[in-house]
């Protein structure tokens, strides 16, 4: 038996999705990730090197490790996406594998919503096509903050380099005009492997990372948002222990933070109750803690005899977040019953569920450009639009720009509860001004 | 030098708490599916880190299909005393006497009837959510599974009814009789529970370690010899050296023959089997699934 110490410990997660239209090579490609990271399990090899003996003369089909979903597709099944788990000892990475062209804004959402990264394929031999730019703008609308072209089937083209060089000046053309910051082109072959996980003798001429280098250095540990202090409150922590002298007033708070850092002894503001209080204690099962960050779950005790309940913020006065009834954001549209103006839905925004009323479509975004078209009377499945909200009760929020827990929602259809919309909120206008205990809402 | 970084083992587990919290938070009488196997150890302790110092706010239910391993039994019942949780077990036998399962004609699997007897205690109890050790890396068809899932009043998942799960907004909302079923181990894979079992230095059943068993050559599989199902004449029995991987009915179990005491010896084992070159391990266990097929196809 191998001694321990020789099995490094991931030292954390990449999530990260892909996307390209049929065709481009993205079930070759998560097939040659997980075969050639060595990470399949010996069932799934067994299945695909008995399928090559009887189907494929031999030949390993790598798209086939993923074909339970294409089959499943052809069914009727709703497969908006699908989880794969492969580690190397740098990382352990998590694959959402969206399928499907149709409901493929929805799906791509829903895949995309918890990623660091997306992986956009390109069929070398088509170049930039209207898909790339759609998946590209989605990927920035949720604000993913890491971006990989990966120019496939390089074989295709005799490992031109001038080829890579015009889709990537394709791609330059319209990147300016979104959010992503971190964009890398990665010239490679799914089918041969060519710079996926082994570099390519086939591209001297390019000097970057393979695929798998790249997800296993990209730098992701700011990905999370550690600028202003923001605990939903999800669960109120009380003891029943009437002997226990030590849990007996025991009150904590607990839930997962959403947002920047929080000290024993620092002064924090529940809202919307808008009251002021200090930090206690900050309690975890393996004792207390003197700081805690996004994303660790804690529970927090208050100096003040507090009552709050799930649905309250806890929040730290620098960074403020805007607290209101009248919000204004993007949605992506997932049900087949569209979206009309003037329907209550349920709002789910962090751990608070209220009831809403979308007053206006503002407009509908063109999926391609992100840009606003005319102000439609619904929105369909798949479609992106800006809208007008109004809540029975505030919300305290942020952008999503700046906080992607604490700026996002989803609709819930009142009688079927049904999830029919996911959110993004703009800015808001104002913030609340802890300071000046102006901040009763 | 920041320190403000976590681990993939606390990334997995804030996850999971904020899971069971959401449960807490949202359900009126949800329950934790909790069977002394590997995965619902590490729910254990996961709820113990989302509700401590509180009492766990959940019962732990079992479906005992009364082909348990005694071990697992043994160890299920101490660990939820440790814990001071309430413990519920209803048995497939008792289901079957109150008319709630009925085995087919030579039927000796419990597999089948452990549904009907989960869903009559779901409605005794009036559960309106349970959560289990389901993970999304056991197979294919799991890959897709929601962390939380929906089932309607007769107990149904409708894979073609799904609701989407965006970001960590999970979509709790029931009517009267539907239920839901939650899954915080959903992103964790077989590597990542035994990492935290080590981490947490948990206690598991003593039959995942190595042991000295009597096994019956059956179905490709060393399952363990027992009473249930005697060995035939013409089945290979022998003594060897075995762990179990994952723990089901006693009839059922396939054992491994591996010398891994430890959790450490696990650990290493399951990494090795991995980047292993397939060896003939593989081939024949295929080969003999085909032998298995022909063998039924001779049969029917
Ligand atoms: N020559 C070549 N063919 C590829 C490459 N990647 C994928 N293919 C082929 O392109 C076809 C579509 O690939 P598939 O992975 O099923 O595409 P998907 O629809 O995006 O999942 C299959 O026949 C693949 O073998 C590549 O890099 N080079």
């Amino acid at each position: 038996m191998a001694p321990v110490s020789r099995i490094p410990v991931p030292v954390d997660i990449l999530r990260f999705n892909t996307c390209g239209s049929v065709d481009d090579g993205k079930s070759t490609l998560i097939g040659r990730l997980l075969y050639d990271s060595k990470s399949l399990m010996e069932d799934q090899l067994e299945a695909l090197e008995r399928s090559a003996d009887i189907t494929g003369g031999g030949q390993i089909n790598l798209a086939n490790l993923t074909d339970g979903l294409r089959a499943e597709r052809e069914q009727g099944i709703t497969i908006d996406v699908a989880y794969r788990y492969f580690a190397t000892p740098r990382r352990k990475f998590i694959i959402a594998d969206t399928p499907g062209h149709v409901q493929y804004t929805r799906n791509m959402v829903t895949g995309a919503s918890t990623a660091n990264l997306s992986v956009v394929l390109v069929d070398a031999r088509h170049g930039v096509i209207e898909q790339s730019r759609r998946h590209t703008a989605i990927a920035s609308l949720l604000r993913i903050p890491h971006l990989v072209v990966a120019v496939n089937k390089m074989d295709l083209v005799g490992w031109s380099e001038a080829r890579f060089l015009e889709i990537r000046a394709q791609f330059e053309e319209f990147l300016p005009r979104l959010a992503i910051k971190d964009v890398k082109f990665i010239p490679l072959s799914a089918l041969t492997g060519d710079n996926v996980v082994t570099a390519s003798p086939h591209t001297p001429w390019y000097s970057g990372p393979t695929l798998l280098g790249h997800l296993e250095s990209v730098h992701i540990a700011s990905d999370w948002n550690l600028d202003g202090f923001r605990l939903p409150v999800q669960w109120v922590n009380r003891p029943n222990s009437p002997t226990d002298a030590a849990l007996h007033d025991f009150r904590g708070f607990s839930g997962q933070i959403a947002g920047g850092i929080v000290r024993t002894g620092q002064k924090v503001l529940a809202l919307p109750a808008g009251m002021m209080s200090t930090v206690k204690q900050l309690w975890t099962y393996d004792g207390p803690v003197a700081e805690a960050f996004c994303p660790q779950s804690v529970t927090v005790v208050l100096a003040d005899d507090i009552d709050l309940s799930r649905g309250s913020m806890l929040i730290g006065l620098d960074h403020p977040p805007g607290a209101a009834t009248d919000l204004q954001a993007r949605l992506c549209w997932m049900h087949p019953r569209p979206l009309q103006a003037g329907k209550k839905y349920l709002l789910k925004h962090t751990t608070h569920t209220v009831q809403c009323l979308v007053t206006d479509i503002v407009s509908k975004l063109d999926v391609a450009s992100l840009e606003g078209r005319e102000a439609p009377s619904g929105l369909a499945m798949n479609d992106l639009g800006e809208v007008r909200l109004k809540t029975a009760r505030p919300l305290v929020f942020d952008g999503y720009e700046t906080n992607r827990l604490t700026g996002s929602f989803i609709l819930i259809e009142p009688g079927t509860n049904a999830t029919v919309a996911a959110g993004m909120l703009l800015p808001p206008r104002e913030t609340v001004k802890p300071e000046s205990a102006d901040y009763v809402i | 030098m920041t320190s403000y970084h976590l681990d993939h083992l606390q990334l997995l587990e804030t996850e999971a708490i904020h899971i069971m919290r959401e449960v807490a938070g949202e359900f009126e009488r949800p329950a934790l599916l909790f069977s002394g196997g590997k995965d619902s150890i590490c729910l254990l302790r996961l709820a113990e880190k989302a509700f401590r110092p509180a009492e766990l706010p959940l019962p732990l239910l079992n479906v005992d299909t009364g082909h348990h391993f005694p071990e697992l039994n043994e160890f299920r019942d101490r660990r939820a005393r440790q814990l001071g949780a309430r413990l519920i077990v209803r048995t497939v036998e008792e289901a079957i006497a109150r008319g709630l399962a009925q085995p087919a004609a030579g039927e000796i699997s419990r597999n089948r009837l452990q549904i009907p007897t989960l869903l009559a205690a779901i409605e005794e109890f009036r559960f309106d959510c349970c959560i289990g050790g389901a993970r999304r890396d056991e197979e294919k068809a799991r890959a897709k599974e929601r962390f939380f899932s929906f089932r309607d009043s007769f107990g149904q998942w409708d894979p073609k009814n799904q609701r989407p799960e965006i970001w960590n907004l999970y979509n709790g909302r029931l009517n009267p009789g539907e239920n839901m079923r939650v899954f915080p181990l959903s992103n964790w894979t077989e590597m990542d529970v035994w990492e935290y079992i080590r981490r947490e230095r948990l206690e598991v059943p003593s039959i995942y370690f190595s042991h000295q068993r009597r096994c019956v050559r059956r179905g490709g599989q060393w399952l363990p010899a027992n009473e249930l199902v005697p060995p035939k004449p013409n089945e290979e029995v022998r003594d060897l050296i075995v762990r179990v991987r994952t723990i089901g009915d006693i009839i059922s179990t396939g054992c491994v023959e591996s010398p891994a005491a430890t959790v450490d010896d696990i650990i290493a084992e399951i990494a090795a089997a991995r980047v292993t070159e397939r060896g003939s391990r593989a081939d024949d266990r295929a080969s003999e699934a085909a032998m298995e097929d022909r063998k039924k196809a001779g049969y029917f």
